[in-house]
């Protein structure tokens, strides 16, 4: 690292190590539910353990881009984070309030809403929270005089992250009103600024990585961020076929979310090509492998598993269906979970002065996450096959079509803990790597070298 | 060959123009659409009621409803239809879990007047005008 207020990242970064560890907990918890082993009812329903797995996901990845962002920027502007003290306030602070909110979701404190599910209270506060963060990462280019594409990307997608957050707080009496608009938060988030925030973080990577000249890296970014906004923001459309919108969302929907597809395939072509380009092989060839990764992890997630059931025709059907889940798991974990994993595997050597990055811990922990999850997407392509057959085509009763899932179940319970042992040894090389150390200060050039 | 300003041109060009076209089309949806295909006249107090319990106890955390929420207990789109009120009626004053096949609902106990709302409420959703969904099964009369 180049300067002291980067070790703040550390603790970020930390943060989503704990809590993905918690999010899986929940995951088996519902997967057993599923099996019909749910001991836990009385104190975890069902709902309550979806709660928890979903929003736990949300908040470690944000936590993962506030890590990114309070080491990226300082190094991109040449400029210590103003007000670090308040940076460790502030990640203190969203740990307290996902602690109150995951507590809470046991007590029946909530709002029935897939993703959203904090109460409105705590909203304010996440609100608080997420301002205080954009105080510190906008504050920090104001004041530095260089601000590079890369950054400036990165930080205009937290920005609009968080003004996107708004529009899920208001409260309407109609169902219908309510879902629409839960839509302008979780798609744009996922299918459109956070893609701004990837493609900052990828391109600091590959600048970082392949010793691509920034200039070429950065125009691509544009073209790709540009390609997510023309494609992913009518592409919104495809959550508002069947759920009380006008029916023209069909059309437009149908041929934006299409396109949606187009970005993805950018992100993963340019990694690629860049890869391809550099002359530069960094040593840290474990970041190299989840750089590679998560661009194309997420065009086949997001990108391609999105296209199978985008188009309103098949969509028909699959609405509400494990096809569902399938798609959703790959495209959050490649898109952005691999993501946080690759900017983590860079930022650690950097700060802590350890080189523990071709070890076989980390490279067990890729190549297992990567096959568990697969292996994962696998189970719930066949459930999501299996339910539309049997329930949406031929009209079977949903529960007789739940006995018939079994079987996937353990498959995905299975598969699952092959990913879980892949996380469980990425955790533990990340505490290896101990903390943050100042002594770490101008050691990142020792990395850079061939 | 493109350079950097051409592309932050088609950056920001692209996400201007469709971000515009989404506003005034949202604006369309909100203000005359929704409120049409739901037939926001139909929503009574007790609908608007029901909806505030199905908000609070996250229903859609096992349940779908117009497609949307989890897959662990079945679609309530229809359900007004499917089951009729009496037996909802049943299912959301039980005092023990309802358990179709062994897989549990929470108990909620709610009241008479409570169960009255989310039954109003799902009768109003079954008469959203949803675009087709959900299709009946195709392929239900090919079996013998």
């Amino acid at each position: 690292m180049k300067y002291k207020t980067q070790k703040v990242a550390y603790w970020a970064f930390a943060l989503s190590m704990l809590l993905i560890i918690l999010q899986l907990t929940y995951g088996f918890i519902q997967a057993f539910a599923h099996l019909g082993y749910d001991g836990l009812h009385e104190w975890i329903p069902f709902n309550t353990s979806m709660a928890v797995h979903k929003n736990l996901l949300v908040v470690w990845i944000l936590s993962g881009f506030m890590g990114a962002a309070y080491y990226i920027i300082p190094d991109e502007s040449d400029h210590e984070l103003i007000f670090p003290k308040l940076a460790y306030l502030q990640l203190a602070a969203l740990a307290v309030v996902g602690v109150i909110a995951v507590v809470g979701f046991h007590f029946n404190w909530w709002e029935g809403r897939k993703f959203l599910e904090i109460p409105r209270e705590l909203d304010f506060l996440v609100v608080v929270d997420v301002l205080l963060f954009l105080f510190i990462i906008l504050g920090t280019l104001w004041k530095a005089k260089k601000r590079t594409t890369t950054a400036m990307i990165l930080s205009v997608g937290l920005l609009a992250a968080a003004l996107l957050y708004l529009p899920g707080m208001i409260w309407f009496d109609n169902h219908a009103l309510d879902s629409f608009f839960r839509w302008w938060v979780v798609h744009l988030w996922v299918e459109g600024v956070w893609e701004l925030i990837m493609g900052g973080i990828l391109a600091y990577l590959l600048i970082k990585l392949t010793g691509v000249d920034r200039e070429v890296i950065e125009k691509w970014l544009y073209v790709i961020v540009g390609l997510t906004f023309l494609s992913g923001i009518l592409g919104t459309g495809h959550h508002y076929y069947y759920t009380g919108a006008p029916s023209y969302w069909l059309i437009i929907g149908g041929i934006f979310s299409a396109l949606e597809p187009l970005a993805f395939m950018g992100m993963a072509l340019f990694a690629l090509n860049m890869y391809k380009k550099g002359e530069k092989r960094h040593p840290n060839k474990t970041a190299i492998n989840w750089t590679l990764g998560t661009a194309i992890v997420s065009f086949a997630g997001a990108g391609l598993l999105g296209l199978a059931h985008t188009l309103p025709q098949v969509n028909l059907y699959t609405h509400g269906t494990f096809v569902t889940a399938m798609h959703g798991h790959l495209a959050f974990w490649g898109a952005y979970g691999m993501l946080v994993f690759a900017i983590i595997t860079y930022v650690m050597p950097n700060l802590t002065g350890r080189k523990l990055y071709n070890n076989s811990l980390s490279s067990y922990a890729f190549w297992l996450s990567l096959i568990g999850m697969l292996g994962m997407v696998a189970a719930f392509a066949a459930m999501g096959v299996t339910q539309v057959a049997l329930e949406r085509r031929l009209g079977m009763a949903f529960m007789d079509v739940q006995a018939e899932l079994k079987p996937h179940f353990w498959v995905l319970v299975i598969t699952a803990s092959i990913f879980t042992i892949g996380i469980l040894l990425y955790v533990w090389n990340f505490i290896k790597f101990g903390l943050p150390k100042d002594e770490a200060i101008g050691m990142e050039d020792k990395f850079q070298a061939i | 060959m493109l350079s950097k300003k051409q592309a932050l041109l088609f950056f920001l060009g692209g996400t201007i123009m469709f971000s515009i076209i989404f506003i005034a089309l949202s604006i369309d949806t909100v203000a005359k659409g929704i409120p049409q295909h739901t037939h926001e006249e139909n929503m009574t107090k007790a609908v608007v009621a029901g909806r505030v319990l199905w908000d609070e106890n996250n229903c859609m955390g096992c349940h779908t409803l117009m497609g949307e929420g989890a897959y662990y207990a079945p679609e309530l789109t229809k359900v007004y239809d499917r089951q009729g009120p009496d037996v909802i009626k049943a299912i959301l004053t039980s005092k023990v879990p309802w358990a179709p096949h062994g897989r549990k609902m929470v108990a909620y106990g709610f009241s008479d007047q409570e169960a009255e709302n989310l039954i109003a409420f799902f009768k109003w959703i079954g008469e959203i005008d949803l675009n087709g969904y959900p299709a009946p099964p195709p392929l239900k009369n090919k079996l013998k």
